[in-house]
Formats: C-alpha cells, structure tokens, sequence
C-alpha cells in the first residue's frame, strides 16, 4: 500500500515510557476481525486508553490533551510480541508517523517500515533526555531528518545520529515500497524457483 | 583449502538468497508460506489494488485457527466479524488455488501444529506466516519466522521478503533434566535469564544434550517461544528424530526423493568451529518447573522461588511495578500456593499429544478442583484424534475436565475463551501480556504437568509433589 513520503518531521511529542510495549497493548486481539485496513487508529493502546465501560482513563497519556504531536517516544523494547501489521496501521491511522525508542522488536521495526513509519532508534541516554524535555515542556519540539538521518531536541540543538539502511531510507524518502521492487525480479525469482529442492 | 566451517543458520539462509541489497536487505526465496484468516485479508486485498496473481500458489497453505469457536463447530459462526474473516479465507484461497484447511476439514488445527503434522514443514526449508510463532517450526531445521501482512503480500505476489540478515546466537544446555522438568520448563528458563528482549535481531540455534534427546514436540514448544526472547527465530539441526517424525507423513517426500531429501538434510548441521555472534551454556540440573509471575514471558522463575524485587529482575522500576500491580503480586512473594481460577492446556506451544500425555499423567485418578475453569483445547483434529485413540479422553472426563475443538482458543483470546478481568489462569500458551487471555485477565505460563498440578489442586503447586 503506498504510503506518505518522509523527509524531515518537525513536531510535539507523546511520551509514554513504560518498557515492553507490546503489540497487545497497541492494538489487543479482539480488534483485529477486520478485512479492511481501516478504523484501527480508534483502538489504539484500547485497554490502556479506556475503562470498561468506554470511558477514558484520565490518567493515559493518549487522554492528557497537553501531550501531542506525530512522534511516539516509546520505552526500551517497543513492540515486542505478535507479528500482527495491525499495530503499525493503528499507529499510522492514529497520526504517528515516527515512533522513537532505545530498542525495538524486529517484526515491528519491519512493518513500521513498510507501512511508512520511520522507528528511530537512540541510545538510553538520549531517550531519557528526550523523556526529561517532554516532562518539561509538554511542546518541547522534536527534529526527525531522515535525509541527514538525525535526530534534534529543537529548542537546545542536541542530536543524535540513528541508523537506518540505503535501500529502506530510499524506499521512505520517495514512498516506494518492496513489491514493487520484487515485481522486477520475477525472472530471477521463477528460475531460483525451478532448480529449487522444494 | 580447507571449506570455513559454517553454521546451520547460514547454510539454510545463503542458499536462498535471490539477491543482496548493497546497503539493504537480502531478496529470500521462501519455500513455505502458512496463511490464517486474521493476518492475511489485507493482503489479498492489496493483491487484488494492484492486479497481482498469487505467483506459486501451491507453496501457500491457509487453515482457520484464530478466530474459530472451540465448541460447535459444526454450527455457523456466531461472530459476524469472525464469520467474516474466516469467509474471507475461504474465498481468497479458492480464488488464488491455495490450499485451505477451513473449520470441520479432518486437517484443520493451529497452523503450528497442522504444518509439521502434514509433512508440510522440512528441514532447510524457509518458512513463513503472518504470525509470530512461526518459530516453531524451527524444530525442524528450516528457517521459519513470523512476517507482517505486507510481507505476506510480497509471499504471495512473489515468493520471496526482503530480510536483513540476523545475527547467529547459539544456546546450550547440557547434562540432564530433572524429573517432571519438560521443554516448557527449559525454554521459560532460558527466556527468563536472557529476558523477553535478549535475542532481538538474533537468530537461535540450539544445541546440547538436552535438545539432542529431545522430542520433536519438544524442539517445537522451545523453537516456539523464542520469539519470546526477541529472536526471529530458533533452530534445532535435524537428526534420526526429526526424520523419523517426518517420515510417511501426508506431504513428506517418498520413495527416491526421501532418499534424495535425506541425504540433503544430513549435511544440514553446523560444521565443528563455525562462530556465532554470541553463544549462552546452561546447565540442565539448574532447571526446575518454571512459572511466570508479571505481564511478560521474560519473568518467570522456579517454582519454588520467590517473586525478586525490581533490580535482582533488571527492569526498569516503573515498569516492573507496573506489571505486578496488574498481576496482583508483590515482590518477595510465594508463588506456591497462589489461587488458580482457570486453567489452559493448549496453544501451538503446548497442544501437540506429548503434551496432553504429560497433563493426562498427573490428573490421572485424582478430580479437578471444583472452583477451576478448565479449558483443554487440541492443537488439531489429528491430535484431537489421538486424544480419543490413546484413552486419554477417558482419563479426562473421570478427573471432570471437557474436551474442546482445536484452534488457538484462549492463547489469545479472540473468540469466546476469554479469562475474565482479575482472574487467574495456569495457561500453557506462550504470552502472559496485560489483556492477552481477555481485558483483565492474569496470566501465569507454564507447562502442562504445572497446568494439571494446578487444575487439580486449585493452586499453584509443584508438579513433582504429585507423582
Ligand atoms: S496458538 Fe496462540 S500463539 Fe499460536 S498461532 Fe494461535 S494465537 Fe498464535
């Protein structure tokens, strides 16, 4: 699915540390019957966000209005757990389009990827800076350059460089994705696939 | 020149490189693609925006687990929602000419444990599915691992993903296990030491003693759970088990091309003083019945022991209070004797026929606890059938426990089995996240002869005193 190109976003954060955010939180099972990607922004971290009976716990940081922006700085090992793309559809349907943290769970690095959400990843230090900004100034502006492949505390210049390969930064920067580029392999794919053992 | 000794994992993996990425990822061919009814709509709704066909569909195999009723299965499905997907299955595969093992198909079951039943899964193979625990079937030697659903789109529009190659840990345990110590046990034990996160951006292989004695329901339930870890996925190198597991069965190559299948899979071990990134020993004899007591798989300990406070864990302090105050626990606790309100035998870490041979060893003669919900949920027909075949059903119904219909039941809790809010559940599945049994529910992992103790005793009880 095409996405949004990145290059440079300049925005407020939401700052939610808690370690371990798996992707029950971010979008629990019971939400994922649909057939369609659509609507998955509105269940978003559901039981984190929302009492039983609907209404929302005032103290989760999605239902605090001075917290909000495109980033999601997120606590070490974010996304750990199930494979579902879900939980990078209810990221992006809910208006993040950068999610920041000092460690990230594989499978949700990749689907952030492919979906068009850049997972900046900063060393412990860093995120705690970051943390201690947001505490401080709910409006604190965050930097992500995805050309310079930087990332800045706006108000006091100080960044950090993250990683990020040529191929993927390519494919973000102008909105490309990978079945495109795996549609013009389809030769060398058929011939790998007829002297194949399986 | 001597050949530079090389480890499974590279053996498995270059072989299917189509193409490397300067500065990119590598282009994998996969020659095994499982697809169920939750992770893969989306997909085939991609594939139809752009007019793509399904490029092998015979290397595609759907069966219904997620979503599907443990009970009546015969009857329409309640859900409209579930309905839905699981129609949606249905019609994709017929349309692309996949293979579908849907509700009431003798083969249907968790795609886990249906795969490697079938004969579907072999050694050195790649093998994907849009789901986590694809890790499974890392049991068998092949390189399997849990995708998105984008990524399933690319399976399925053109047989390969795009993978950045892992880093390469492997992890020992030597000597012998203890009595009423199974592989449930060694892989909590393993994931507890190196915590839910120590693996991310490896790839597993284990070895040792105990692994090589292992059974190949064994080497699933561990190769299951290391994306537990973090890991992509975990590997066993195939032996005389694995291919006396595989042989005869259903898709298992015959005749000439076992042999020929064979003689490949016997070269498929790591070469003496191949190097990995990093490298984990465990002793065997350390190991006791494990138990979890937070809100993910990384915090467990001896059943014995004691809850630790928040640094011997090496958690952060916020998160870890966090997490018990969900579970309702404190540090310094005893996690022996705590209140059990349901219990679950099941999941495609625990619902293989070893498994319920094992719960069905400790209930044996005695009577489930009243006060005790418990759900025993097959991994599939077939293992259901060998319930049946083995007298285990009877041994079953005599303690008062009900037999369900196989899916992924309360391992996630998107159909109706779901442990209601603040109860507390001996589960055999394989995430004790917040929510993840159903909003609310509590969570304690750990393996069938612990889910039986439990079951009968109405507490957390060592297995062992019940032999
Ligand atoms: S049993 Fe649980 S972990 Fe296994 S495939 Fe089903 S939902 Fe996933």
């Amino acid at each position: 699915m095409a996405y949004d190109k990145f290059t440079v976003l300049k925005s407020t954060a939401v700052p939610m540390p808690i370690e371990n955010v798996d992707t029950d939180q971010i979008i629990p099972a019971r939400f994922l019957k649909a057939t369609e990607r659509k609507g998955f922004g509105d269940n978003l971290f559901r039981d984190w966000r929302y009492n039983a009976d609907e209404s929302p716990k005032r103290d989760f940081v999605l239902n605090n209005p001075i917290y909000s922006g495109k980033i999601l700085v997120g606590g070490r090992n974010f996304g750990s757990g199930s494979s579902r793309e879900h939980a990078a559809w209810a990221i992006y349907d809910y208006g993040f389009r950068c999610v920041v943290s000092s460690f990230f769970a594989d499978i949700f690095k990749n689907n952030s990827l492919n979906i068009g959400i850049l997972p900046v990843q900063v060393s412990p230090e860093f995120l705690d800076k970051l943390f201690k900004a947001i505490e401080a100034d709910p409006k604190t502006e965050i930097e992500v350059s995805l050309p310079d492949q930087t990332i800045t505390l706006v108000a006091t210049g100080e960044s950090e460089s993250f990683f990020i390969n040529g191929y993927k930064k390519n494919n973000m920067m102008n909105g490309y994705d990978d079945i495109d580029y795996l549609q013009s392999l389809k030769n060398d794919i058929k011939s790998y696939a007829s002297s194949s053992v399986y | 020149m001597s050949k530079t000794a090389t480890t499974l994992f590279d053996k498995v993996w270059d072989r299917h490189v189509i193409r490397h990425i300067e500065d990119g990822p590598d282009v994998l061919f996969i020659d095994r693609h499982f697809i169920h009814e939750v992770t893969s709509p989306v997909a085939f709704l991609g594939l139809e925006t752009r007019g793509l066909k399904v490029m092998f569909p015979e290397k595609t195999f759907a069966t219904a687990d997620h979503n599907t009723p443990t009970i009546n299965q015969h009857l329409p499905v309640q859900d409209p929602l579930s309905a839905n997907q699981l129609k949606a299955l249905e019609t994709n595969s017929a349309k692309y000419g996949i293979s579908h093992w849907g509700l009431g198909n003798p083969k249907n079951g968790i795609v886990h444990v249906v795969g490697p039943e079938n004969g579907i899964t072999l050694p050195g193979m790649t093998i994907v599915c849009g789901d986590s625990h694809t890790s499974t079937h890392g049991a068998f030697g092949a390189i399997a691992f849990g995708i998105g659903t984008s990524e399933v789109e690319m399976v399925l529009s053109s047989q390969c993903i795009m993978q950045q190659k892992p880093k390469k840990m492997r992890i020992s345990v030597n000597g012998k296990l203890g009595k009423g110590i199974v592989p449930k046990d060694v892989v909590l034990y393993i994931i507890s030491r190196l915590t839910a996160a120590g693996a991310t951006g490896y790839f597993v292989e284990y070895a040792g003693d105990v692994f090589e004695n292992m059974s190949m329901e064994g080497r699933m339930t561990v190769c299951n759970m290391s994306i537990e870890m973090g890991a992509r996925g975990g590997m066993v190198a195939p032996d005389e088990t694995t291919f006396a597991y595989i042989k005869g069965r259903e898709k298992a190559p015959k005749g000439a091309d076992w042999d020929k299948a064979l003689a490949y899979w016997k070269t498929l071990k790591t070469d003496e003083g191949a190097s990995f990134d990093v490298e984990y020993t465990y002793d065997a004899a350390e190991i006791e019945p494990m138990i979890t007591y937070g809100t993910n798989p990384g915090m467990g300990i001896g059943i014995t022991k004691k809850i630790p406070q928040a640094q011997e864990a090496g958690s952060g302090k916020a998160s870890y209070e966090k997490s018990l105050a969900y579970m309702g626990f404190h540090e310094k606790e005893a996690m022996l004797g705590k209140k059990v309100d349901y219990v679950f035998i099941g999941s495609c870490t625990n619902g293989r026929i070893e498994d319920f041979r094992a719960f069905a060893s400790i209930i044996k003669g005695k009577k489930k606890a009243d006060h005790v919900t418990a759900w025993i949920v097959p991994g599939s027909h077939i293992v259901e059938q060998q319930i049946r075949e083995e007298g285990i059903l009877d041994i079953l119904m005599e303690a008062g426990f009900q037999l369900r219909q196989p899916g992924c039941s309360a391992c996630l809790a998107m159909n109706d089995d779901k442990i209601p809010a603040g109860k507390y559940a001996v589960s055999t599945s394989n995430r004790n996240f917040e929510g993840r049994q159903g909003p609310g529910a509590r969570t304690m992992l750990a393996s069938p002869l612990v889910a039986a103790a439990a079951a009968i005793t109405g507490v957390v009880t060592d297995p062992r005193e019940l032999f």
